[in-house]
This record gives C-alpha cells, sequence and structure tokens, in this order.
C-alpha cells in the first residue's frame, strides 16, 4: 500500500485492512467519473473556455495509456519504463498511414494492434526474464529503441516529426473532426478501455496476474507459467497504448519522437502512482491531475518544471495509495 | 511391489563444494507417508526444492508415477500431480481464502487463463475450494483474506491449495514449524485424515508427529541418507542416535 509501485514478488507488507471497503467503493468513484467527464462539453458550451475541451480530451488520451499501464504496473506488479513507445507505435502508424492516404481508422487501428502487440510480444519475452530493477532497465532500453527509430524515420520527418495533412475518417465518416464529436469518440473508448480492463483484472487471468504480483512462486507451484501470464498482459497492455497513440496523432495532427521519449514514459508511470496503483481509475484521475497540473503551472511561469518536479517528489514521499486513496480516506470519515 | 508413486535414485547436488545432496535414493508409495527428517542444514529443504523443480539436481534422477520428471519445470510438475507446501508459508496475502484455494481448482480445470470469464462468482471454481477449505477445517474464515490468517491456518491453506491440484503425491515442507501446540495438534489430526489417500513425503522436525504419523522415516545428515525405515526401527538405530535424536533428548 505504499506510494511506490510494487516491484515483482514484493513482501506481503502490512495487511490490507482496506481491501474490502475500497473494491466496493470502486464502481461508484468510476461512475461519478464518467458521469463529470461526460458532462464536460456541456459545460464547455455553457461558457466554459474551449480550451478546456482540448485539455480533457488530451487527458483522457493519456488516460487511456496510464491505464493499460496500470494493468502491467499496478495488477501485475511489472514496471514498465518503456510505455510511450506503444504510444509513439499508433501515432507514427496513424500519421505515416494518413500521409500515405490511408485515413480509415478500420485499416489503421488493427495494424497499430498488429504492430504494438508484436513489438509487445517480442520486447516482453526478453524482458521478462528479468525482474526488478533489470525489467526497469530493458524495457527502458526497448523505449528508446523505438525513439531512435522514429528519429531515423527520415522519410517522415525525422527527428522534427510529420505533421498530418488530415485526420482519420470513420467508414467514410468523420467523427475525429470537430472537437466535440471527437471528445465523445475519446471518452467512449476511455470508457471501453476501462470496462475490458476491469472484466480481465475480474477474470480468472486476472486473478492469477495479481496473484504473481505476490507472490510469484506460488502461483507457479500451483501449474502457471508466470512468464507466459505476464507476457500476455503485456502485450495486452501494448495494444491498447497503440490506441492512445492512434487518438493523440488524430487530436495534435503531428507526430514526433518525443512522443516515445523515456521521459513520457516516466510520466505515464507518475499518473499511474498519482491516481494510485493498481485501482483502474486512479490511472484515470492520475492522468487528469497530472494534465490539469502541467496545464496549470504552464501558465503561471515558463519554468513550471521547475515546481512541477519538487511537487512529484512530495506527492511521492507524502502519499500513500495516491489520489484514489486520499479520496478513500476521506470517504471513510463520513462513514 | 508396485512401482512407487515418487521415487529418487542418485540425487545430488552442490552449492560449489559443498554437497547439500549426497546420492539420495527414496521413494513413496501410493497412499504412504514418508517422513524424511534430519537435523538443521542437512538438506531437507534443498531436496524438496529438487523434487518440486524449483532446483535442479546436478545428477540422478526423480520418477513420478512412471515417467522421468528430472528436467520438468515446476508448473508441469504441478500440472502432473505433485503438489507441495512450504516451509515459509506461501499464500497469496490479498486474496481471501477462498480465492487462494480456487487457484489450484482454476489450474486443474478447463480454461484456466480466460480472459473475460469472471472469476469470483464462478461456482466451478468456488465449489471445489469450498470442499477443499471444508476438508482442512478453514470453512468459517472463507472469506477472510490469507494474510491475516494465523501462523497455524495459512498452514491449513496451503494444504487446502495442495489439495485443489487433485495431487497424486504432496510435499509437505515442514508444515508444522512455528506453530502453537494447539494448532499443531489440529495440524497433525489434518494429516492424518489425509493419510492412505495421497503419497506424502513429509520433511519435520517434530519428532512425536513424524513418529505419530509416518509409514516409514528418512534420515538426512549432511545431504546422505544414514538410516531408512519402519519408526520404530529407525528410532533404534544408534547412528541415528547419535546423529540426531541425541541431541533431542
Amino acid at each position: 500500500m505504499s506510494a511506490t509501485p510494487a516491484l515483482p514478488d514484493a513482501a506481503p507488507g502490512e495487511p490490507q485492512a482496506f481491501a474490502l471497503p475500497a473494491r466496493k467503493r470502486r464502481p461508484l468513484i468510476a461512475i461519478i467519473l464518467f458521469l463529470a467527464l461526460a458532462a464536460v462539453p456541456l459545460v464547455v458550451s455553457l461558457g466554459l473556455p474551449a480550451h478546456w475541451l482540448t485539455l480533457v480530451t488530451r487527458a483522457m488520451i493519456f488516460a487511456i495509456a496510464a491505464l493499460s499501464l496500470d494493468l502491467i504496473l499496478g495488477v501485475g506488479g511489472l514496471v514498465s519504463f518503456g510505455h510511450a513507445a506503444f504510444i509513439g507505435i499508433g501515432a507514427y502508424v496513424t500519421g505515416i498511414m494518413i500521409t500515405e492516404g490511408r485515413t480509415e481508422a478500420l485499416l489503421i487501428l488493427p495494424v497499430i494492434f498488429v504492430l504494438c502487440g508484436l513489438f509487445a510480444a517480442v520486447t516482453g519475452a526478453v524482458s521478462l526474464r528479468t525482474k526488478g530493477v533489470a525489467f526497469i532497465m530493458i524495457t527502458l532500453a526497448f523505449g528508446q529503441m523505438a525513439f531512435f527509430l522514429a528519429q531515423a524515420l527520415s522519410a517522415y520527418g525525422g527527428d522534427d516529426g510529420l505533421t498530418l495533412s488530415d485526420r482519420s475518417t470513420l467508414l467514410g465518416f468523420k467523427p475525429f473532426a470537430s472537437r466535440t464529436s471527437f471528445y465523445y469518440v475519446v471518452l467512449a473508448a476511455l470508457a471501453g478501455c476501462y470496462l475490458l480492463i476491469s472484466v480481465i483484472v475480474a477474470s480468472r487471468f486476472g486473478r492469477i496476474l495479481r496473484a504473481a504480483r505476490e507472490n510469484a512462486t506460488r502461483v507457479t507451484v500451483t501449474g502457471f507459467d508466470v512468464s507466459r501470464i505476464r507476457l500476455i498482459a503485456y502485450v495486452i497492455s501494448g495494444m491498447i497504448a497503440g490506441l492512445s497513440g492512434f487518438l493523440l496523432a488524430n487530436q495534435t495532427e503531428f507526430v514526433s519522437p518525443a512522443y516515445m521519449s523515456w521521459a513520457r514514459s516516466g510520466e505515464l508511470i507518475f499518473m499511474v502512482v498519482l491516481g494510485g496503483v493498481g485501482s483502474l481509475h486512479g490511472a484515470i484521475i492520475g492522468a487528469l491531475a497530472f494534465l490539469f497540473a502541467e496545464d496549470a503551472l504552464s501558465r503561471l511561469t515558463e519554468h513550471w518544471k521547475v515546481i512541477f518536479g519538487p511537487m512529484i517528489v512530495l506527492f511521492v514521499l507524502f502519499t500513500r495509495g495516491g489520489l484514489v486513496g486520499i479520496i478513500g480516506r476521506l470517504g471513510r470519515r463520513h462513514d | 511391489m508396485t512401482e512407487p508413486v515418487l521415487s529418487l535414485s542418485g540425487v545430488r547436488k552442490s552449492f560449489g563444494a559443498l554437497k547439500v545432496t549426497d546420492g539420495v535414493s527414496l521413494d513413496v508409495a501410493a497412499g504412504e507417508l514418508h517422513a524424511l527428517i534430519g537435523p538443521n542444514g542437512a538438506g531437507k529443504t534443498t531436496l524438496v526444492h529438487q523434487i518440486s523443480g524449483m532446483l535442479r539436481p546436478d545428477a540422478g534422477s526423480i520418477h513420478f508415477r512412471g515417467s522421468d520428471i528430472t528436467g520438468f519445470s515446476p508448473e508441469r510438475r504441478s500440472r502432473a500431480g505433485l503438489a507441495r507446501t512450504f516451509q515459509i508459508t506461501s499464500t497469496i496475502p490479498s486474496l481471501s481464502v477462498l480465492e487462494n484455494v480456487a487457484l489450484g481448482v482454476q489450474a486443474r480445470g478447463p480454461s484456466p487463463l480466460a480472459l473475460l470469464r469472471h472469476a469470483a462468482s464462478d461456482e466451478s471454481l468456488n465449489g471445489p475450494a469450498r470442499a477443499a477449505i471444508e476438508a482442512v477445517g478453514l470453512a468459517e474464515r472463507a472469506d477472510v483474506l490469507a494474510g491475516w490468517l494465523s501462523h497455524g491456518e495459512k498452514r491449513a491453506l496451503e494444504i487446502a491449495m495442495a489439495l485443489t491440484l487433485e495431487p497424486a503425491a504432496i510435499l509437505l515442507d515442514e508444515p508444522l514449524a512455528g506453530v502453537g501446540r494447539e494448532e499443531g495438534e489440529r495440524l497433525i489430526a489434518l494429516l492424518k485424515s489425509l493419510k492412505g489417500r495421497y503419497a506424502m513425503l513429509l520433511v519435520e522436525h517434530d519428532m512425536e508427529a513424524v513418529f505419530a504419523l509416518a509409514d516409514r522415516v528418512t534420515v538426512l545428515v549432511y545431504g546422505r541418507v544414514i538410516a531408512s525405515g519402519d519408526p520404530a526401527s529407525v528410532r533404534a538405530d544408534p547412528a541415528v542416535r547419535e546423529a540426531y535424536l541425541g541431541e533431542e533428548g
């Protein structure tokens, strides 16, 4: 229950006294969260600056990536430091296919899922041979490989990135074109990913994945191949992060190697930790809070990172269980 | 004589210059409770690790139900019907007792890794799990998180987890270690109730328990078998008395 992400085979630690109430509270927080997100365009139409719609859309796109990371980091206990690579692959596939005149989402998305799945399968098969810090370093190395590969793509902008001539289309329609309809597309994608990952976590597979985080030896002697289970989770996670790359490219109409820099991977980890590791809706809250804070601070001063950095450090030091943990504690006080 | 369920022949393992397992041969017949005793550092747990596949022997072979499993991974041995418990209890602390035991049911049943099938409400998992929990006397604690159990209850939970694997043999690595007297007696009664149904290899320090339970006793000292036979003759063996029983008084 500490704020730092659990490493594989972490000691059981203190008994999880609050695990059961938190489990019951979870659907309620998620429902409130999604209702609030659904109401944002309405509030904007009533007079909130339109900038908010863009900001929340962007935050939800990163929430999808953070959610996918929470599946392997929070549920599976695998701290991947190369997760931005999947966003990058998703974004680059989108950018390149649109540049080549293929705007149909139903054409782009399968390519993204296959490539992200393959990249996850190959890099995962190697990284999952290691544990703890070695795992972090290997995923970081693979992430950097993807970054340098993108830099070398001179036909598609190389270091400067690639500006998209158009957004994607869906069966001839343009749901990604207007700001409000794109907002709802992203919200629907986020809700879909949340439901999918929740179902996976509650499934037989998810139970084994969680159990292996706490005690891989026990899961092994029970007859499960722990590496295989983790690899499956890693592949699913990578594919979902690829989806967020697709949406990000459509929102910004631009892709660049910076999308998969190691700093971006670190930000994703922080979003998950900020929200509360392993709770799923915590990853969404974490991503929203991260992007809001980034936005607010960057308006105050151009040196906002000087403030943001220490804030992150203090937050990790002084909170337990992230924002979801704080919400949970406030909730209990009123019980 | 029928073929033993589990049989070790000439198993050797060294860590550097230290021979932890020095040519051990032993077998466990169907329904037999075979106790493995020996002073601290005799290499009992190392031997159990080799049988369960967590360590690979340097030489020798391990046969289980007629096939050579020496090269099998731990999960494959488990699926073949060889279950084990740990000296330091090994459960999933944040899962309930029922969920812990259901892991084993899941491992044995069809589609053990179904991605979208809700696990907690699945009666095909919970039903057999409850039966195993009842068999070890934890029925009232089924919904408690495993991390909250007493030490003895965790031991019983581990045994329930082993039972759900429908094992042909169970390796019990010091199931009584660190357990209080009352709980210890309950565990001994539990092991007695399982006797005859499974081939069991019991590694244990508690002499009273060993002589109360075992059909056969093997004594391991410095990685080597110094005596093996029925409890009475092992107790009488002068080499054993000197090496081991003597120090226990």
